[in-house]
C-alpha cells in the first residue's frame, strides 16, 4: 500500500481531535476510531499529533501516535497547539461530535484558514450543512429528496402554531445535538410549550418536525473516495421503531424485514446524499421507512465516523475507520485492498452470512430520580454486540452480554409472578430500559404478537422471532426432567440461542415442585445442573462450532483471525494448534459505570506483551465500542460471551497455555473461582487469592489475622447483631455485598429508618454464597490509592496516588492526584509496608490495587482488587512507564526484578477527573456518593496540582467563571471549610451570591454576598431565576446530608444547574481546590506541552 | 447429496419432492424472490450464505403490462432451494404468501437447517458449483447436469411479444432475461420487441439490440451466435448483459471457461477502465470471458476489482458493448443502471449519423 507518490499534496504533520472523556452519546467508539485513523497515518509515514485528555484511551498510546496532547478539546487549547505545532493538515471526524464541533469552531474563527491547514476528508462546508438541519433539509429538498416536515421557530408562539400546522405528536430538535441531547417529543400543545421554553434557554431556534413513530428505522454506513467510487458497507435496522434514539436501541445488521428494493431504494438514496455532499471518508445516513409502503425520510447525516459505524465495522469486519483516513489522505478506495482477505479490494460490500445484535446497557438505576423511559435522548452508557447464525441465537447472546444477571430473553430465575394485564400492557407500552423484558411476560401472559405489535410498534417479525424464542422454551419446560428433553429440541434450544445455565434454571424451578420425578437427578445447586448439561449435551455432539468473519461470506478463501461460535454450523472454520503457546486474556465486556475504556487499554497492553514475549495472543470480547476487538490487535479475537459456558468452550478447543482474568475488570474477576474448579489454567495470581479478597467476609477476616487495621466491619447474621454493630459505631454506615465493582448494591445508610428499609428490601436479592457485610463509615478521611505489581507475593513496582475528595466520594468518581502532592513520607512507608504484607499473604503474581484511608495518621485499608484498576492508564502513563507490559510479562511467568518507583522526585502532576452525563438523564441528582456516577474521565499533565487540576476540569466541562458565582455552603462545617476559598474569591473581584444560611455565615465572616432566596420562596432574587436567567458563572452546592433521598431545595438547585449548563461542585474539597486552582492561573499560564515534554 | 458423496441431513420445506441439479450458492443478503424467479438460475439448486431467508414472504404475482411487478420471471426458475434457516414466520405489507407455501404450490423443493457456509466452501473448491440433489427420505433420483442442455429453450418466450410504444425500437434476444431489463428499458422510451433465442433477427427492423441474460453453458448457443455475428455488420447498437456478454465475446473470438469461485452476489466490484471509477454489481455467473483471442478492435469495458477477471468488453468505433454484471440489478445494486442510458445514447447517435 506505499503509494504515498499518488497522494497529490504533501501532507506530513496531521492534527487529530480525539473526542475526551467518555460520556453518554460519546464512549469508547472513538478510542476505536482515532486509533484506526492513527494507524492508518502511520502506516503513510505521516506524522501524527493527538489532542485529547483521555488518558485511559489506547490512542494516546506511544506505539499510535507520534505525539500526545493531554488538554481540553476546547477553542483555546487546540488553536495554542496550533499555533505550536503548525501542522499542514487536520482530522476532524474521529473525536466525535465534540472535535466537529471544534473544527467548526476553528474554521468560524479563521483559525483553518490562517495557519493553512488542510481539513483531510469530507469539506468543512459539508460538515456545518449536515449539521445545521435546515441547511440540510434545504440541501435534500433541491435534490428531490424528503425529509422529515419541519419548521425552524425562534418562539414558543411559532412553535405552537407551526406543530399545529404539521400535527401531534411532533419532535424537538434543537441545533448540533449530541446523542439526541434536546431532541423530545410533545404530544400535545402545552406539553410542547413547557418543553420549548426550557429548550430555548439553551439555544435560539428550534427545529420543530413531523413525527414518525412506529417507522422502521434504517441506517448506512457509506463511505466515498475523492475519485466519487461510492459503496455502502453495512445496512442496519432497528429493532424499535423510529422514537426511540438508535443508541438507545436494539440494531440489527444486516436489515431483516427490507425487500430488495426497499433495501436498494435506501441504499441508493444514501449514495445519492453520500456524493452530494462530497464526503471524503465515511457518512451515516438514517432513515425512516414507512412500514406499509415503500415512503421513506431522510432523518439525518453524520459526516463523521460514529457509534454507528463502529458498530458496522465490527459487524462486518470491514476497517471503516482505517479507509476513511485513507481515503482524507486522498486514496481511493480501488487502490486500497480488503484487510480481512488481503488479496480483494476495499472497494466492496462486504457480504454477511450470520446476523448481529447490538443491545445497548443502561444504568439508570444507579441515579436517583432518573426516569427509566427511553426515547429520542440518549442514556445508555455502553451496548454489546453478538453474532449467531439466526436472530434467536444472536438475540439471546447479546441479552447475556450486558452482564445484568439476565440470562437471556428467557429468565426462569427468580421468576416472580405474573402481573396483570393492564401492568403488563402500560409497561410494554412505553418503551424502558426494561421493555424487553416486559416483553417475554407478556408473551407469558398469553398476549399475542398482534397486541404486542399494536402496543409497542415493533415490526411483527421480530416479535415473531421472539415468540419462536418463548415457544422453544415452553416445549422444553413441557418435560419434567432435564434428561426427557429429546435431541432434536435440545438441539433447536441451542440453536435458539439458549445457554446451558438458561435450560438449567428451567427445570431448577421444578425440583422443589417435583421431588419424587427428581430422584434420579442428584444435583447440589443451579451451578451444578449447568455443567450436568453441559456435560450430557457434549455427549450428544450438541456443541457450538467456530466460524470465520471474512467479509465475504466464504465467497473467496480469506485467513481472518475474526471469530464468533455458532451451533447453527457442523463445522470448524480454523484449524487448533494446541501447542501450548497460545494465551487467552478475558475482556472488559459492556461498558458500564464502573468500567470502560482504562480496562480495554489494560487488555489491548497485555494483548501486545503476550505478542513480544513470543507467545500467540487469544482475546475473547465482545464490545463493538474498543480496540481490543479490533483483530488486527491479536492473533485471534473471539467476539464472544464472557459466560462461563462459552469461555470454557474456548478453552476447550484452543486448549492455551493459560487463561489471563486480572486485565478485564470485574466480568473476569467473577468467573475465575467457577473456571478453576472447571479446572482451567489461571495465569497470575492464584484463584484462591481471588476469592479471599473479593468475598468481604474472607477478606476483612484476613485482614485482621495480618492485624492490618480496617474500618469496623460485620459480617450480616441476624437483625440484633446489626443493631447493636450500629450502636456501636454510629451512622452512616457502609453495607455492602461480596464481588462487586463500581459500588453496585453499596450503599450508605444514614438513620435506623433507611436501615429498615435497606434490610426489607435486599435482604431476598443477597446470595448466601457471598454474604453482606456492613462497614463503618469514616468521615473525613483521605483517600489513598495503591496500584502495584508484585511477583510471587513480593512487589516489584507500585505508584501511589490520593484523591482530592474525602472518602465517601466513590473511587471511580473522585479527582486523583498522581503523584501525591499531599502526603507525609511516613504516611507512604506506612502504606507500602501494609502493602508488602498484603502482597506477601496473598502470594500476588500480577496486577492489584489497595484504597486505604488515612485519618489521624492511621491508616487503614478499604478494598483491594487482584486485578487492574481504573487507575492504572493514569499512573502508567503520567510516570511513562508502562505497568501492564511488566504485570503481563509477570503473569506469564517471566522473572522480573524490581523496578525503583521513582513518582515521589517527578516534578509534575497529574490529575484524573471524572466526567459526569448528568445533562442526559432528566431529573437525575448530580450529587456524588459511594455509588459511582462518572461516565469517564481525563487526565491532565501540569507543573503544579493547581495547572493540572484546572486542565483536568475544564477537559470535563467546567469553565474558569467570569463573574458571578453562588454559593450554598452545606453544614456548618463544609462553610468553615470553604471559607478562606471563598474570601480568595472575594479578593479576586468575583460576585458571589449565597443562600440564606450561606450569607449570615458570609457576613458574619466578613465576606460581602447578595442574598438569595430558595427555590421554593418565591420572592426576587430567587436561584431559580438566576440560574435562568444565566447570571450566573459557577454554583457551589454542597449538600447538607449523604443520603440519596433528598428532593428538596438543594437538589432544583442543583438539577437547574446541569439544565442550564452552568458548572456546579458540590464536593468541598474539590471546590477548594478548583477555587484556588482558578485564582492562582490564569488560562495564559496553561502551558501547551506535549506528554514527553513531562518526563 | 452432492456428486463426491457429501451427504447431508436437513429439514424439508416448499414441496415435498426429490430434485436435482447443479448446486450454486449466492452471497446476497436479500433479494430471494428476485433470486428465485430469475431464469439464470434454470436447472440450479440455490444455496443462500446468508442464513435467514423468507422474513418477508413473497409478494403476489400482480403484472403491469404483462410484466409482473415483483418477478424476474412469470415464475420460479430454480429447481430448489437450500437455506440454514427459514423464517417460518414472514410478515410484510407487501406479502401474499410464505416463502414456503410458494415454493409448495410451485412444486419445488427446499431444504433449510443445512450449515450453508459448509457447502459454500465445498462448492467453492469446484469453481462454484456441483451436482447435488435434494431427495426426501427413502427416495432417490439420478443427478442431473443442466451444463449438458439448452436451457434457453425452457426460458426464453416461445413467440415474438411487443412492450410498450415509446420512440426507440429495441429488439432484445431472450436467453431468460429478467424482467427489470424490460423495466428498464419501458423507463427510458423504448419499444421493446422480446423474441426467443434462437429466432433469426437478422431481418427484423430495430434501433438497438439486446441480448439478455440466461442460464448454462454459453458455448451451447450455436445458431444466436452466428446472428450475432451478422448483427455486427450493422451499425446498429448492439447491448450484451452477461451471457449475452459472453456470446457477443465468442461472436468476436473470443472463449469462455469455468471461473475458479463463481460470482453470484449483490457486492462485485467492477472497474470501468477508461475512467478508472468503480462500481458495486449484482451478479450471477460461473462461465467467464476469455478476452485473449478478441479481435483488435475490442477493448476490455470494466474488470473485476477482486479477481481480475472480465466484467465487460466494449468495441472501439462502433456501438457494441456488453457487461458480465447485471445492470438492471434486482436483487442488487442499481448503480449501473447508467448503463441503459449510455446504450439509449448510442442509439440516438446513431440514428443520427444514418440521417
Amino acid at each position: 500500500m506505499k503509494e504515498s507518490s499518488k497522494i497529490s499534496m504533501k501532507i506530513d504533520k496531521v492534527l487529530i481531535l480525539g473526542s475526551g472523556a467518555l460520556k453518554i452519546g460519546e464512549a469508547g467508539e472513538f478510542d476505536y476510531s482515532g486509533t484506526q485513523a492513527l494507524k492508518a497515518l502511520k502506516e503513510e509515514g505521516v506524522y501524527t499529533i493527538l489532542i485529547n485528555p483521555n488518558i485511559a484511551t489506547v490512542q494516546t498510546s506511544k506505539e499510535i501516535v507520534d505525539k500526545v496532547y493531554f488538554l481540553p478539546l476546547t477553542f483555546f487549547f487546540i488553536k495554542s497547539v496550533i499555533e505550536k505545532e503548525k501542522p499542514k493538515g487536520i482530522l476532524l471526524s474521529f473525536g466525535g461530535q465534540t472535535a466537529l464541533n471544534c473544527g467548526i469552531h476553528l474554521f468560524r474563527e479563521g483559525i483553518i484558514n490562517k495557519y493553512k491547514i488542510k481539513v483531510l476528508g469530507t469539506p468543512i462546508e459539508s460538515i456545518i450543512h449536515s449539521e445545521d438541519r435546515n441547511l440540510f433539509r434545504n440541501r435534500l429538498t433541491k435534490m428531490n429528496i424528503k425529509t422529515a416536515k419541519s419548521f425552524v421557530v425562534h418562539s414558543v408562539n411559532d412553535a405552537v402554531s407551526c406543530s399545529l400546522e404539521i400535527g401531534f405528536p411532533i419532535i424537538i430538535r434543537s441545533d448540533y445535538a449530541l446523542g439526541g441531547l434536546g431532541s423530545i417529543f410533545a404530544r400535545d400543545a402545552s406539553n410542547l410549550k413547557k418543553i420549548v421554553s426550557k429548550i430555548f434557554s439553551h439555544s435560539s431556534q428550534i427545529l420543530i418536525e413531523e413525527s414518525l413513530e412506529g417507522w422502521k428505522e434504517i441506517e448506512y454506513e457509506i463511505v466515498r473516495d475523492k475519485y466519487d467510487n461510492c459503496i455502502s458497507v453495512c445496512n442496519m435496522e432497528n429493532f424499535d421503531p423510529i422514537g426511540i434514539h438508535t443508541g438507545e436501541s436494539i440494531v440489527v445488521a444486516p436489515s431483516q424485514t427490507l425487500t430488495n428494493s426497499e433495501y436498494y431504494n435506501l441504499r441508493k438514496l444514501a449514495i445519492r446524499i453520500a456524493k452530494n455532499f462530497n464526503i471524503i471518508g465515511e457518512c451515516n445516513v438514517q432513515f425512516a421507512l414507512n412500514p406499509n409502503s415503500e415512503d421513506y425520510r431522510v432523518i439525518e447525516i453524520n459526516a463523521r465516523l460514529s457509534r454507528s459505524s463502529a458498530l458496522a465495522s465490527k459487524a462486518t469486519g470491514y476497517p471503516l475507520a482505517f479507509v476513511a483516513a485513507k481515503l482524507s489522505l486522498g486514496y481511493g478506495l480501488h487502490e486500497l485492498k480488503n484487510s480481512v482477505t488481503k488479496n480483494t479490494s476495499a472497494f466492496f460490500e462486504p457480504a454477511l452470512d450470520y446476523v448481529v445484535c447490538k443491545i445497548p446497557r443502561w444504568d439508570l438505576k444507579k441515579f436517583y430520580g432518573v426516569s427509566n423511559k427511553i426515547g429520542s435522548s440518549m442514556k445508555s452508557v455502553g451496548e454489546v454486540m453478538s453474532i449467531g447464525g439466526s436472530f434467536e441465537e444472536a438475540f439471546q447472546k447479546g441479552i447475556r452480554m450486558l452482564d445484568i444477571g439476565k440470562q437471556g430473553f428467557i429468565n426462569n430465575i427468580n421468576k416472580k409472578k405474573l402481573r396483570s394485564h393492564l401492568f403488563i400492557k402500560e409497561s410494554i407500552k412505553e418503551p424502558t430500559d426494561q421493555r424487553i423484558f416486559f416483553l417475554e411476560e407478556a408473551l407469558e401472559s398469553g398476549f399475542s404478537v398482534k397486541e404486542i405489535h399494536e402496543l409497542t410498534k415493533i415490526d411483527p417479525w421480530f416479535l415473531y422471532q421472539l415468540d419462536n424464542i418463548f415457544q422453544t422454551k415452553k416445549k422444553i419446560d413441557s418435560f419434567d426432567t432435564w434428561k426427557d428433553v429429546p435431541y432434536e429440541l435440545l438441539q433447536k434450544a441451542k440453536k435458539d440461542g439458549f445457554s446451558d445455565m438458561q435450560i438449567a434454571s428451567i427445570f431448577f424451578n421444578k425440583k422443589n415442585n417435583n421431588d419424587e420425578l427428581n430422584k434420579n437427578d442428584q444435583y447440589k445447586n443451579l451451578f451444578d445442573l449447568e455443567q450436568k448439561i453441559r456435560e450430557y449435551r457434549k455427549g450428544k455432539n450438541i456443541v457450538p462450532y467456530v466460524r470465520q468473519i471474512d467479509t465475504l461470506a466464504s465467497e473467496y478463501p480469506a485467513y481472518t483471525n475474526y471469530l464468533y461460535l455458532t451451533y447453527h454450523a457442523i463445522q470448524h472454520d480454523i484449524i487448533y494448534e494446541r501447542d501450548d503457546k497460545s494465551v487467552i486474556t478475558l475482556g472488559s465486556g459492556v461498558y458500564r459505570i464502573g468500567s470502560s475504556v482504562e480496562f480495554d487499554w489494560c487488555c489491548v497492553n497485555a494483548l501486545n506483551t503476550i505478542k513480544k514475549e513470543s507467545y500467540r495472543s487469544i482475546m475473547i470480547n465482545y464490545n463493538p465500542e474498543t480496540v481490543s476487538t479490533d483483530f488486527d490487535i491479536c492473533d485471534r479475537l473471539y467476539f464472544e460471551e464472557l459466560t462461563l459456558e462459552r469461555v470454557l468452550d474456548i478453552i476447550e478447543l484452543e486448549k492455551p497455555k493459560g487463561t489471563i482474568v486480572s486485565m478485564g475488570g470485574q466480568i473476569p474477576n467473577n468467573l475465575v473461582l467457577k473456571l478453576y474448579e472447571k479446572k482451567v489454567k489461571i495465569l497470575g495470581t492464584s484463584p484462591i487469592s481471588i476469592d479471599k479478597v473479593e468475598d468481604r467476609y474472607k477478606f476483612s477476616n484476613s485482614m485482621d489475622y495480618l492485624k492490618v487495621e480496617q474500618p469496623r466491619w460485620k459480617e450480616l447474621s441476624d437483625f440484633d447483631t446489626i443493631y447493636q454493630f450500629v450502636k456501636e459505631v454510629g451512622f452512616p454506615i457502609l453495607v455492602r455485598p461480596s464481588y462487586v465493582l463500581s459500588g453496585a448494591n453499596m450503599n450508605v445508610i444514614s438513620n435506623q429508618e433507611e436501615l429498615k428499609n435497606y434490610l426489607n428490601e435486599e435482604m431476598s436479592t443477597i446470595s448466601p454464597e457471598h454474604p453482606l457485610i456492613i462497614t463503618e463509615f469514616i468521615k473525613e478521611a483521605k483517600e489513598i490509592e495503591l496500584d502495584a505489581i508484585s511477583q510471587n507475593g513480593e512487589i516489584l513496582y507500585y505508584a501511589i496516588s490520593e484523591h482530592v475528595e474525602f472518602a465517601g466520594v466513590h473511587s471511580g468518581d473522585a479527582t486523583l492526584v498522581y503523584p501525591p502532592h499531599n502526603l507525609y513520607l511516613s504516611t507512604l512507608k506506612e502504606i507500602i509496608f501494609i502493602s508488602k504484607k498484603i502482597s506477601k499473604y496473598l502470594n500476588i503474581s500480577g496486577p492489584f490495587n489497595i484504597q486505604f484511608l488515612s485519618k489521624d495518621n492511621k491508616i487503614k485499608v478499604i478494598e483491594c482488587n487482584l486485578r487492574v484498576s481504573r487507575s492504572f492508564p493514569f499512573v502508567s502513563k503520567v510516570s511513562h512507564f508502562n505497568m501492564i507490559e511488566l504485570a503481563t510479562q509477570v503473569i506469564l511467568g517471566k522473572k522480573k526484578s524490581k523496578i525503583e518507583s521513582d513518582f515521589m522526585i517527578k516534578n509534575f502532576v497529574g490529575v484524573k477527573a471524572s466526567q459526569f452525563s448528568f445533562s442526559r438523564l432528566q431529573n437525575a441528582d448530580p450529587i456524588l456518593g459511594v455509588d459511582m456516577t462518572s461516565t469517564g474521565e481525563v487526565g491532565c499533565l501540569g507543573d503544579s496540582f493547581d495547572e493540572a487540576l484546572l486542565k483536568s476540569m475544564i477537559s470535563v466541562g467546567y469553565t474558569i467563571p467570569k463573574k458571578n458565582i453562588l454559593i450554598s455552603g452545606g453544614p456548618i462545617g463544609s462553610k468553615l471549610d470553604l471559607l478562606e476559598a471563598i474570601k480568595l474569591l472575594h479578593k479576586k473581584g468575583y460576585i458571589l451570591f449565597a443562600t440564606k444560611g450561606t450569607n449570615s455565615f458570609l457576613s458574619n465572616n466578613g465576606v460581602p454576598s447578595i442574598k438569595v432566596y430558595w427555590p421554593n420562596v418565591k420572592k426576587y432574587s430567587n436561584v431559580i431565576e438566576l440560574i435562568k436567567d444565566r447570571k450566573l458563572d459557577l454554583i457551589i452546592n454542597i449538600p447538607k446530608n449523604l443520603s440519596k433521598s433528598e428532593l428538596d431545595n438543594d437538589y432544583t438547585i442543583r438539577r437547574y444547574a446541569v439544565d442550564f449548563n452552568i458548572p456546579l461542585l458540590t464536593n468541598t474539597r474539590l471546590a477548594k481546590a478548583f477555587i484556588q486552582a482558578f485564582c492562582n492561573l490564569s488560562m495564559k499560564q496553561l502551558l501547551i506541552k506535549d506528554w514527553n515534554e513531562y518526563k | 447429496m452432492l456428486e463426491d458423496g457429501t451427504k447431508y441431513k436437513a429439514y424439508h420445506f416448499g414441496a415435498p419432492l426429490s430434485t436435482s441439479g447443479e448446486v450454486v450458492f449466492n452471497t446476497a443478503m436479500t433479494g430471494y424472490t428476485e433470486s428465485i424467479t430469475d431464469p439464470s438460475y434454470k436447472g440450479q439448486i440455490l444455496t443462500y450464505t446468508y442464513p435467514i431467508i423468507g422474513n418477508y414472504g413473497i409478494p403476489s404475482s400482480s403484472c403491469k403490462e404483462s410484466i409482473c411487478k415483483f418477478y424476474e420471471s412469470d415464475k420460479i426458475q430454480i429447481s430448489g432451494l437450500i437455506i440454514s434457516y427459514y423464517s417460518n414466520r414472514p410478515y410484510h405489507w407487501n406479502m401474499n404468501s410464505s416463502l414456503s407455501d410458494w415454493l409448495f404450490k410451485n412444486g419445488v423443493p427446499g431444504l433449510f437447517g443445512v450449515d450453508t457456509r459448509f457447502i459454500a466452501k465445498k462448492i467453492r473448491k469446484k469453481g462454484g458449483s456441483m451436482l447435488g440433489k435434494i431427495l426426501m427420505e427413502n427416495e432417490d433420483i439420478p443427478f442431473y447436469d443442466p451444463n449438458q442442455e439448452n436451457l434457453s429453450k425452457k426460458v426464453s418466450v416461445n413467440k415474438k411479444i411487443i412492450y410498450g410504444n415509446g420512440k426507440y425500437k429495441i429488439l432484445l434476444v431472450d436467453f431468460g432475461l429478467k424482467n427489470n431489463i424490460l423495466r428498464c428499458l419501458l423507463r427510458r422510451d423504448c419499444t421493446i420487441i422480446r423474441v426467443p433465442w434462437d429466432y433469426d433477427f437478422t431481418n427484423e427492423e430495430y434501433d438497438g439490440l439486446i441480448l439478455s441474460n440466461g442460464p448454462g453453458n454459453p458455448k451451447i448457443y450455436k445458431k444466436p451466435i452466428h446472428y450475432i455475428r451478422l448483427a455486427m455488420k450493422k451499425e446498429r447498437p448492439i447491448f450484451g448483459i452477461c451471457l449475452g456478454n459472453q456470446l457477443l465475446g465468442i461472436a468476436s473470438g473470443g472463449d469462455t471457461h469455468k471461473l475458479k469461485y463463481s460470482h453470484r452476489g449483490h457486492n462485485h466490484p467492477v472497474v470501468l477502465l477508461k475512467t478508472g471509477k468503480s462500481f458495486i454489481t449484482s451478479q450471477n455467473h460461473g462461465y467467464v470471458l476469455n478476452t485473449d483471442n478478441l479481435s483488435k478492435e475490442w477493448k476490455i469495458f470494466f474488470k473485476n476489482l477482486n479477481d481480475n477477471t472480465c466484467e465487460g468488453i466494449i468495441h472501439d468505433h462502433k456501438p457494441f458493448f456488453s457487461v458480465q454484471f447485471h445492470p438492471e440489478a434486482s436483487g442488487g445494486p442499481m448503480d449501473t443502471e447508467f448503463l441503459f442510458d449510455f446504450f439509449i445514447n448510442s442509439i440516438v447517435n446513431s440514428i443520427k449519423n444514418n440521417k
